[in-house]
């Protein structure tokens, strides 16, 4: 119903009039947002307490389209609000919080939220968040023709949730694209959003070992291009197993062919491909929430596109490309796909396949026997999988740990071909303890130096049972993915650059060292010159006492004096202005002729920090790392030029004083 | 006249919001609130600041009641305090007590105190600057309303 209604509303006239809901306890932000929000044309309605959200939520679960809310609120943790929202009513909610630290916003994606946005919000990024609710319509909107396999989530949209909002949609459109060509009568498969899966309590099917090859061998019978689902459910014949998963999994098998087969015409980029492979895989189980590790074979050579092993969707794509992409569209957790081992066996050549490699926790015991043929495989291809492994380092900055299996060496136990796929020289290893198929954790941790240790590659691969959450593996994984992600987020904070951090993260590290160093620099026992306060009855502000209330309109004046004055005088009005590059605190003399003048000219000096003082020493004894501060302060030369922009300089500041 | 005084006002106020983007005191932000405040909310920001100085004094005096405890050990709940700091302060553009608040929250971070205490100061100290300001650049305003007689829209 809802989608038929949005529908129309599409045809006349929105994103104008989508029905916002806004939740924050800080009144500020909340005015603030509400003001934006009505500026977009949206129709906003707010509210400053989580319970309350939820109960409008649900007394009519058509009133909105969209929500966003705070992080921190002191009624109920944001978190926990997207986790009912996107249960119960299925929308879509953006996160908002002050705080953009990598781990809050894992959090936020695996709890299933689109999008994750910093204070202070700017009225750019709110004019976009329609698309959320397009996109979700879509996906619902296909949902509603076939049963939804959940358990499949269109690795698009769980890709594009790992990545960042531009990139999110971008790519999303393109899979959405490359899906309708492909497969129209496959279009039950749910592309949908973390949040859709989530919502769909159905039950997941697993995509055993056995199972997939029952599916393989089903395909190749009837020839892939004239596989049709129903057929394939017959000839399979397997209880409990829907047309529908039949169909998801079909999709992402022939996307996977497809890719294959465009693969092997680049066999020069194999090589090079399989570093990005191994960085995409690794990239693959961090955001998207699925808990499937892929195990890409940096396939050299592709073959026939029966044999290709499935890509559950554009992940493998990707991950042939060098651009190694960080990817995180992992299917539906519990998906193991295995490509069948006979199909690698035709060529004498070097084969390689791109595998989907999905093992669910309880079959670990499936992989681990695998993992010696795996090793012979990789005996046999040294060379690429010397390449595979010393690729490994650049591309540890992902968490999920691409299980890189050898194609055969699972499925068919008979194969002796080496269908190698990049395994690196190390079996793949399941952590048991993790619900995921942490192959990669032993293997990355020999294999790749930027891992400090074990439990750090668990912790990396334990990222995607928090991604499986998005994608609505419940149950077991969920429990799992709070405490995982906070891991996650940590180690992916350290692990090297070319993760797509949130971009905020930066100038946050970087804005910490200045701001502490000016802190105490600032900071000595007595603060009695607090500055001008209004408000005298404050308390706060009553401390601070011989300080008489100055008019403020005379206050400009009165710094222009002071600052040409001794630090002394200037003492007496409160504070100093100061300019942090010069000898710590004092003000030059040749800066003195400056600020005797109008402030408009202080300005050309670029900016002052002011901070009470007492003249002579401003660190006090007990402040050993003050002083260490301070005296590198002191020493630091000045910033030519100063940029003008406050932010900045301290940036600068903090960066030459850095300790 | 009183066209003069506008004039003369307005070149004040131009002025002091120059200065107070040099100094850092406020940065862009500001510039989005004022562009909020047309005729449909003629008073946008000063009712977005008024709530946030409201705000914000309810946040210091519980930041300063928490340090002052001997036996304070709850470090989360400051950060949270200061994580409503920072979103308000950089909500409405107040970049330096922002910065000092981020400061703030790194040394709460490592419970450290005595850096917490320090941050403490100083955030007081940048919050009264920042609230002085921003009491005479309404002032201006007002002023400059008043002697123009009719209502020019906000600085742009």
């Amino acid at each position: 119903m809802r989608v038929e209604r949005v529908i129309s509303d599409e045809n006349d006239s929105f994103p104008v009039g989508m029905r916002v809901l806004a939740v924050d306890d800080d009144p500020t932000c909340l005015l603030l947002l509400e003001t934006l929000l009505t500026k977009c044309k949206y129709n906003v309605t707010t509210t400053s307490q989580a319970i309350t959200a939820l109960k409008m939520l649900r007394e009519n679960k058509n009133k909105f389209d969209l929500v966003i809310s705070d992080v921190h609120m002191p009624d109920m943790d944001g978190f926990k609000l997207l986790e009912l929202v996107g249960l119960e009513m299925d929308l879509p909610v953006i996160m908002l919080s002050a705080n953009g630290d990598t781990k809050l916003v894992m959090k936020g994606i695996t709890h299933g939220a689109c999008d994750y946005l910093l204070k202070p919000v700017r009225i750019e990024e709110l004019q976009n968040i329609w698309q959320h609710v397009i996109r979700r319509k879509k996906f619902d909107r296909k949902d509603q023709d076939g049963s939804g396999s959940q358990d499949k989530p269109y690795i698009d949209s769980s890709e594009a949730a790992g990545l960042g909002n531009v990139d999110q949609n971008g790519k999303f459109n393109k899979k959405r694209k490359d899906q309708n060509e492909d497969e129209d009568e496959e279009r039950d498969e749910n592309g949908h959003d973390n949040e859709d899966l989530s919502t769909q309590k159905k039950p997941r099917v697993v995509w055993s070992v056995e199972l997939h090859r029952k599916f393989v061998a089903a395909v190749n019978q009837l020839g892939v291009e004239k596989a049709v689902p129903k057929k394939i459910l017959e000839l399979m014949n397997v209880e409990n197993l829907t047309r529908e998963n039949v169909a998801s999994h079909l999709q992402k098998f022939r996307l996977y062919l497809k890719r294959i087969s465009c693969v092997a015409n680049q066999q020069a980029n194999m090589a090079a491909a399989l570093g990005s492979v191994d960085s995409t895989h690794l990239r693959m189980g961090t955001m998207n929430g699925l808990g499937n590790f892929h195990t890409l074979a940096g396939p050299d050579q592709i073959h026939n596109a029966a044999f290709r092993s499935f890509q559950h969707s554009g992940v493998l794509r990707r991950l042939n490309t060098p651009a190694g992409v960080g990817i995180s569209g992992l299917p539906s957790s519990g998906l193991v796909q295995l490509s069948p081992v006979q199909n690698l066996g035709n060529t004498s050549t070097y084969q390689r396949k791109l595998q989907s490699f999905v093992i669910p926790g309880n079959h670990n015991a499936n992989i681990l026997q695998g993992m010696p043929m795996s090793l012979e495989f990789d005996q046999l291809q040294n060379n690429r999988a010397a390449s595979h492994v010393g690729q490994f380092p650049s591309v540890d900055n992902t968490t999920v740990l691409p299980v890189s299996s050898i194609s055969g060496s699972l499925i068919d136990a008979g194969c002796s071909n080496s269908p190698l796929l990049g395994v690196t020289s190390n079996s793949l290893l399941l952590e048991g303890s993790s619900q995921l198929p942490t192959l990669h954790a032993s293997n990355l941790r020999d294999s790749v130096s930027g891992f400090p240790n074990r439990s750090t590659l668990s912790d990396f691969t334990s990222i995607a049972p928090a991604s499986n959450q998005l994608h609505g593996s419940k149950a077991d994984i969920q429990d799992q993915a709070f405490p995982i992600s906070c891991n996650a987020g940590k180690i992916i904070s350290s692990a090297p650059q070319d993760w797509n951090a949130p971009k905020k993260d930066a100038p946050y590290q970087s804005n910490v060292p200045s701001c502490s160093i000016n802190s105490l620099r600032a900071v000595n026992g007595d603060m009695a010159q607090l500055g001008q306060c209004l408000d005298q009855n404050n308390p706060i502000f009553n401390r601070n006492v011989g300080f008489d209330f100055v008019d403020p309109l005379s206050i400009k004046c009165s710094e222009g004096e002071n600052l040409a004055m001794e630090p002394s005088v200037i003492e007496k009005e409160g504070y100093l202005m100061v300019q942090p590059s010069r000898q710590g605190i004092y003000i030059p003399d040749n800066e003195g002729e400056n600020f005797a003048m109008e402030p408009s000219v202080i300005e050309k000096e670029g900016y002052l920090i002011v901070q009470p003082r007492r003249q002579g020493s401003y660190i006090p004894g007990n402040l050993g790392s003050l002083e260490d501060l301070a005296s590198a302060m002191t020493k630091q030369d000045h910033d030519k030029g100063k940029p003008t922009d406050g932010d900045f300089g301290y940036n600068d500041y903090s960066l030459r004083t850095c300790i | 006249m009183l066209g003069l005084d506008a004039d003369r006002l307005r070149a004040d106020l131009n002025r002091l919001l120059a200065f107070l983007f040099h100094q850092g005191i406020l940065d862009e932000q500001y510039l989005q609130l004022q562009q909020l405040q047309d005729e449909s909310s003629p008073n946008f920001v000063s009712e977005v600041v008024n709530i946030y100085f409201h705000e914000s004094e309810k946040l210091l005096r519980n930041l300063r009641s928490l340090l002052m405890d001997r036996e304070f050990s709850d470090y989360d709940k400051m950060g949270i305090h200061l994580n409503q700091f920072i979103g308000s302060s950089s909500s409405i553009g107040a970049k330096r007590v922002r910065n000092v608040c981020v400061a703030f929250r790194a040394a709460s971070d490592q419970n450290n105190r005595a850096g917490c205490l320090r941050a403490l100061e100083l955030l007081e100290h940048e919050y009264c600057i920042l609230k002085n300001k921003l009491h005479e650049l309404f002032q201006i305003e007002q002023q400059r309303l008043l002697a123009a007689g009719v209502r020019y829209p906000m600085l742009n």
